[in-house]
C-alpha cells in the first residue's frame, strides 16, 4: 500500500510540477527585459487548451506520427521515475539503471525525430538532422558526466551515484551538465525557443506539424525533460541524498529553482550561437566533464 | 677585467654613435670600435688571463680560441660598412651603426658567458638586436624574412631557455646549491639527474641549433641571409653561428660530465650529417646566390657539429674550421653584396657576366667559393681534412664517406651557380651597375683581407692559435 | 594552504590555454594571454613563506608587463591593422581544442614519470609548463593571423616561465630580470615588425608572406 501511494505521489510530482519550469523561465526573461510576460502557469493553460482541440493528421503519415509523441512521453516519464528525488531514491532502482535512464532519453529523442520525418516536410527533416547531429556531441558530454559520478561513487545505480557530495570537480561537472541541459532542452545558446523563423529552428521545427493532444503530449514531455536535467544537475552537485527528507526536499526545490533562474538569465543575456560554433561549445562541455572525470579518477591530486 | 672590457668597449662605442649628430661621419665609429676590440682580443689571445672557475664572464680558453675570429671579421665588415653606408646614404644609419656595435658587444658576452642563464640572455639579446639590422632594406621581402626569423628564432630561443631550466633542475636534483655556472655543473658530474639532463640536452641542442642553423631548424636561414644586407649576413654567418656553436660545446661538456657523452656525441654526429645532406641537396637546386650562401652556412654548421661529435681531435678541427668558415664566409658575403648591388638582381636567371661588370668582386667571389669548398691552400681545406682523418681514426668511416659525398654535391651546386653568374655576357639591366656602384677600395679590400687571412691560416696557422685550440679542447673534453 | 592555492592558479592558467585555443576573436586571445600572465606573475608571491621586497617587486613588475604592457602593445597593433577576427586557421578550432585538451592530459600523466624534488611533487608546475608549451605550439603553427601567432609565442613563454618557477630559489634575480627584459624587448620588436607587415602587405594574414621561396 505504502509503496503504491509513494509511486503515485512521485508520478504526480513529476507530472504536475514539470510544466511550471518553462513558465518560470519565461517570467525571468520578461523580468530581465522589463516586460510583464506570460504568467508562470501559462503552460498549464496551453496544455488544457490543446487537449480540447482536434488533431490535424496528414493522410500520408503512418501511425508512427501519433505513436512518436506517445512513446516519447512514456519514455521520458520512465526516465523521470528512475531519477531519485532526494533520499527517497528512485521510483524503480536496480543496478545499472543509469544506462536505462540514458537510453530512455535517447528513445524519446528518436521518437520525436521519427515523428518529424513522418510528415515528409523539408523543414522537419532539417530540424531532425540538426537535432540528432548535435545530440551526438551532447550525449558524449552527458555520458562523461555520468561516468564521473560513477567513478566517484563506485557504483552504477542512480540512487547511489547521486547521493554523496560531488568531489573535487564539482564546479567543472556543474558547468558541463548545465551546458548539456541547455543543449538537450533546446535553449539559447543552442536553439532559440521563441524564434518564428523555421530555418533557424531545431526543436521547434520538429514539432511544427503536431496539433491538439499530441502537441500537448510533446510540450509536456519537453517540460519533464527539462525538470529531469535540472534535478540531475542539482543532485550531482549537492549531497541531497544524505539529508533528511524535508530538508532535502527544500534543497532540491531551491536547486531546481536556481537552475531555472540560471537558464532564464542565460536566455536573456546570450544570443543564439551560429550553428557552426555549436560543436565547439559542446566540445567544451565535453572537455569540462572530461576534466571532472580525470579529477575524480586521480582523486583530486595532480 | 679584460672580459668586461671586451663587452663594454663596443657598448660605449654604440652609445657614442647613437648620440653622434653627423650622419656622414657616424659610420666611422664601426671600424673604430672594431679595431679597438680586435686589438684587445688579440692581446688577450697572446696574454691569456689566469683561469677563474667561478666567474660568470671570463675569457677562458674556448672564448680565446674563437672570439678573435669574430673580432677580425667584424673589423673587416666595419671597414666595408663605412663605404657601404656611403652608397646607401639615403637611409638614416644611426640605428644601424649603434646596433652593429651593440651586436659586437653581445657576441663577446655570449662567447665569454660561463653561466647558463647569462649565456641565454646574451644569445636572446643577439637575436633581438639583429632584427632591425635585417630589416635595413625595408622591402616587403625583408619584412617577410624578419618575421620568419623572429618566429623560428624566437621559438628556438624559448626552447633553449626551457633546456637551461631543465639543466638547472637536473643540478638541483643532484644536490647542487643552485650555482648554474658551467664549471659548477661539470663538477657535479655524475650526480646530475639523468632524465633531466637528457631532456635538457635535446632542448638546448634544438634551441641553440636553431641559432646555428642546423637542419631541420634551418628554414629561416635562406630567407634571412637572402634579404639581409651583405654586411649583416656576414656577421650572422660568421659571428652569431659561432656563439651558438660555443654554447653547444659548453653544454656538451656538462652532458659528458654527467656520463651521457656517448649519446650526446651520437646526436651531434647525426644532426651534423643531416644538415650537410640537406644543405647539399638544396645547393644543387637553388638559383639565388645569396640563398646559396645560406645553404653553404648550413653545410658548414654541419661540419662543425660533426667535428664536435668526434671527440677531442674532432673538436680541435672544428675550432680550426670556425676560423676558416668565419673569415671565408665574410669574404663571400661582402663580395656577393657588391655583385648584387651592381647587378640589381640576385638569381642566376637575371644575373650574368659579372666578371666583365665587377671584375674584382667577381674574382673575390670565385676565390671565396673555392676556399669554402675546401680547396687548398685555404684554411677550410686543412680543417675539413682533419675532420675526415679524425672520423676514420675513431672508426666512423661511414660518416666520413657521407661527409665527402655531401662536400662533393655542395661543390657541384656552388660552382654551377657561381660560374653562371660570373661567366657569360652581362644582362642589359645590369649595364648601369658599373657606373652606379664603382668598385672602390673600401668595398674590395676588406673581403680581400679576409681571404688572405684565410690563406695564411691554412698554410701556416700561428702557434699561439694552435695552443689556444688545444687548451680549449682540454677544457671541454677533459681526459679522465 | 599555499600549495593548493598555487595549484589552483596553475589550473586556471591551464584553463586559459584552452580558452585561447577555442577563441576565434583576436581580442579574446589577447585577453586570455594577459590574464594568464598576471596569474602566473602572482605565483612567486605565494610561494615565498616570508615576505621579501625584492621578490614582491619582481612579481609586480612581471604582472604589469605581462598583464598590461604586452597586451597593450598587441592591442595597438591589432587596432592599426583593423583586424578583429581570425580567418579560418590551418588547424580548426575544435581540433585545436581537442589537441590542447589531449596535451594537457598527457602532460599531467607524463609529468609523473619525471623525478621531482620532494618539495615539488604534487605541484602542477611541470604539467602546466608542458601544456602551455603545447598550446603555444598549436597556436604558433595553426593560426594564420600574425597576432594570434604572437599570442601563441607568449603562451609558450608563459609555459617556460612556469617551469622556471621550479628554480626560483636558485635562479638569481639578475637572471630573472634579464629574462623578463628580453621578453619585453622581444614583444616590442615583434610589435614593430607586425606594424611593418601591415604596412607592406596591408593585412596581417601570414599566408601572404610567401614571396620568399626557392
Amino acid at each position: 500500500m505504502m509503496p503504491l501511494v509513494e509511486s503515485l505521489l512521485r508520478l504526480l510530482v513529476w507530472l504536475l510540477l514539470a510544466p511550471l519550469l518553462p513558465g518560470l523561465i519565461n517570467q525571468v526573461k520578461a523580468w530581465v527585459a522589463g516586460r510583464r510576460g506570460p504568467p508562470a502557469l501559462q503552460l498549464y493553460y496551453d496544455l488544457a487548451r490543446l487537449w480540447r482541440k482536434g488533431v490535424v493528421l496528414s493522410h500520408l503519415a503512418s501511425p508512427g506520427f501519433l505513436a512518436g509523441p506517445a512513446v516519447g512521453w512514456v519514455a521520458i516519464t520512465g526516465a523521470a521515475l528512475l531519477l531519485p528525488l532526494g533520499p527517497g531514491g528512485g521510483g524503480v532502482s536496480f543496478r545499472g539503471d543509469v544506462l536505462l535512464f540514458v537510453y530512455l532519453l535517447a528513445v524519446a529523442r528518436f521518437c520525436t525525430a521519427w515523428a518529424a520525418l513522418e510528415t515528409g516536410s523539408a523543414f522537419e527533416g532539417m530540424g531532425a538532422a540538426r537535432e540528432v547531429s548535435f545530440a551526438v556531441l551532447a550525449e558524449v558530454a552527458l555520458i562523461t558526466a555520468i561516468l564521473t559520478l560513477s567513478v566517484q561513487s563506485g557504483s552504477v545505480t542512480l540512487a547511489t551515484m547521486l547521493a554523496p557530495a560531488a568531489g573535487a570537480g564539482a564546479v567543472l561537472l556543474a558547468a558541463g551538465l548545465f551546458a548539456v541541459l541547455l543543449a538537450e532542452n533546446c535553449r539559447v545558446p543552442f536553439d532559440d525557443p521563441n524564434t518564428h523563423l523555421e530555418l533557424t529552428m531545431i526543436h521547434e521545427v520538429m514539432v511544427l506539424d503536431h496539433s491538439g493532444p499530441p502537441l500537448a503530449v510533446v510540450l509536456h514531455g519537453a517540460a519533464m525533460k527539462l525538470m529531469i536535467f535540472a534535478v540531475l544537475l542539482v543532485q550531482a552537485v549537492l549531497p541531497i541524498g544524505t539529508l533528511s527528507p524535508v530538508v532535502a526536499a527544500g534543497w532540491l526545490a531551491g536547486g531546481v529553482l536556481g537552475v531555472t533562474l540560471g537558464v532564464g538569465l542565460v536566455e536573456s543575456l546570450l544570443a543564439r550561437f551560429a550553428f557552426r560554433r555549436v560543436p565547439l561549445l559542446l566540445t567544451t562541455a565535453f572537455l569540462l566533464c572530461l576534466f571532472a572525470l580525470l579529477l575524480a579518477w586521480k582523486g583530486g591530486g595532480a | 677585467m679584460s672580459a668586461y672590457l671586451l663587452i663594454l668597449l663596443p657598448f660605449a662605442a654604440a652609445a657614442a654613435a647613437a648620440l653622434w649628430p653627423g650622419d656622414r661621419t657616424r659610420p666611422w665609429f664601426m671600424p673604430a670600435g672594431g679595431l679597438a676590440h680586435a686589438v684587445l682580443s688579440l692581446w688577450i689571445l697572446f696574454n691569456p688571463p689566469p683561469d677563474q672557475p667561478g666567474a660568470w664572464l671570463a675569457c677562458d680558453a674556448l672564448a680565446r680560441a674563437v672570439l678573435p675570429a669574430v673580432s677580425l671579421l667584424f673589423l673587416a665588415c666595419a671597414v666595408y660598412g663605412v663605404w657601404y653606408l656611403r652608397v646607401r646614404a639615403e637611409r638614416p644609419n644611426r640605428v644601424f651603426v649603434s646596433l652593429m656595435l651593440v651586436l659586437l658587444g653581445l657576441l663577446s658576452a655570449g662567447h665569454q658567458a660561463r653561466h647558463l642563464g647569462l649565456l641565454w640572455i646574451a644569445t636572446e639579446a643577439v637575436t633581438l638586436t639583429a632584427v632591425p639590422l635585417l630589416h635595413f632594406n625595408h622591402t616587403a621581402r625583408a619584412v617577410e624574412a624578419t618575421w620568419k626569423y623572429l618566429l623560428v628564432g624566437g621559438t628556438g630561443i624559448a626552447l633553449s631557455l626551457l633546456g637551461s631550466f631543465c639543466l638547472g633542475y637536473a643540478s638541483l636534483q643532484g644536490g647542487g646549491g643552485g650555482d648554474l655556472t658551467f664549471a659548477a655543473l661539470t663538477a657535479q658530474g655524475a650526480a646530475l639527474s639523468h632524465p633531466w639532463v637528457m631532456i635538457a640536452w635535446v632542448l638546448l641542442l634544438v634551441g641553440y641549433g636553431t641559432k646555428m642553423g642546423l637542419a631541420p631548424m634551418h628554414t629561416w636561414k635562406p630567407d634571412v641571409y637572402g634579404e639581409a644586407p651583405g654586411i649583416v649576413g656576414a656577421i650572422l654567418a660568421g659571428g652569431v653561428t659561432t656563439v651558438a656553436f660555443t654554447a653547444v660545446l659548453r653544454v656538451r661538456a656538462v652532458v659528458a660530465a654527467a656520463g651521457l657523452g656517448g649519446m650526446a656525441d651520437r646526436t651531434l654526429l647525426a644532426i651534423g650529417l643531416f644538415s650537410m645532406l640537406v644543405a647539399a641537396l638544396f645547393l644543387l637546386g637553388t638559383r639565388d646566390f645569396k640563398r646559396m650562401l645560406a645553404y653553404s652556412s648550413v653545410e658548414h654548421m654541419g661540419i662543425l657539429t660533426i667535428g664536435a661529435g668526434l671527440g677531442g681531435a674532432g673538436a680541435w678541427a672544428a675550432l680550426y674550421h670556425v676560423w676558416g668558415n668565419s673569415l671565408t664566409k665574410g669574404a663571400l658575403f661582402l663580395s656577393a653584396g657588391n655583385i648584387r648591388r651592381a647587378a640589381g638582381a640576385r638569381t642566376m636567371d637575371a644575373v650574368g657576366g659579372m666578371a666583365l661588370l665587377t671584375p674584382r668582386s667577381a674574382a673575390l667571389f670565385v676565390t671565396g667559393m673555392f676556399a669554402i669548398t675546401a680547396c687548398p691552400p685555404f684554411a677550410p681545406f686543412f680543417s675539413e681534412l682533419r675532420v675526415v682523418r679524425t672520423a676514420f681514426a675513431t672508426h666512423h668511416g661511414g660518416a666520413a664517406a657521407m661527409f665527402l659525398v655531401c662536400l662533393l654535391l655542395a661543390f657541384f651546386g656552388l660552382t654551377r651557380l657561381v660560374f653562371a653568374i660570373v661567366d657569360g655576357r652581362p644582362r642589359t639591366a645590369a649595364r648601369d651597375g658599373r657606373r652606379l656602384f664603382p668598385e672602390t677600395a673600401g668595398i674590395i679590400l676588406p673581403p680581400l683581407a679576409l681571404l688572405l687571412l684565410a690563406l695564411w691560416l691554412g698554410v701556416a696557422p700561428p702557434a699561439v692559435l694552435r695552443d689556444t685550440w688545444t687548451a680549449a679542447v682540454a677544457q671541454l673534453y677533459p681526459v679522465p | 594552504m599555499s600549495g593548493a592555492t598555487v595549484n589552483l592558479l596553475v589550473g586556471v592558467a591551464m584553463g586559459l590555454n584552452l580558452l585561447a585555443l577555442a577563441s576565434s576573436r583576436v581580442p579574446s586571445i589577447i585577453r586570455a594571454v594577459a590574464v594568464q600572465g598576471m596569474v602566473l606573475g602572482l605565483i612567486p608571491l605565494l610561494m615565498e613563506t616570508h615576505f621579501d621586497w625584492l621578490v614582491a617587486t619582481v612579481a609586480v613588475v612581471t604582472m604589469a608587463v605581462k598583464g598590461f604592457l604586452i597586451p597593450a602593445l598587441l592591442g595597438r597593433a591589432m587596432r592599426s591593422a583593423h583586424i578583429d577576427r581570425e580567418i579560418e586557421p590551418f588547424i580548426g578550432y575544435v581540433p585545436s581544442l581537442l589537441l590542447g585538451a589531449a596535451g594537457t592530459i598527457a602532460a599531467v600523466a607524463g609529468a609523473r614519470a619525471l623525478p621531482l624534488l620532494p618539495e615539488h611533487t604534487g605541484t602542477l608546475f611541470v604539467p602546466g609548463a608542458l601544456a602551455s608549451l603545447l598550446t603555444g605550439f598549436v597556436l604558433l603553427i595553426g593560426r594564420a593571423k600574425a597576432i594570434s601567432q604572437v599570442c601563441g609565442y607568449l603562451i609558450l613563454e608563459n609555459g617556460i616561465y612556469l617551469f622556471g618557477l621550479l628554480l626560483i630559489n636558485s635562479t638569481p634575480l639578475l637572471v630573472e630580470s634579464g629574462i623578463l627584459l628580453d621578453l619585453t624587448v622581444g614583444v616590442f620588436v615583434i610589435g614593430i615588425i607586425v606594424d611593418r607587415i601591415q604596412r607592406a602587405f596591408d593585412s596581417l594574414d601570414t599566408r601572404k608572406l610567401t614571396v620568399l621561396r626557392e
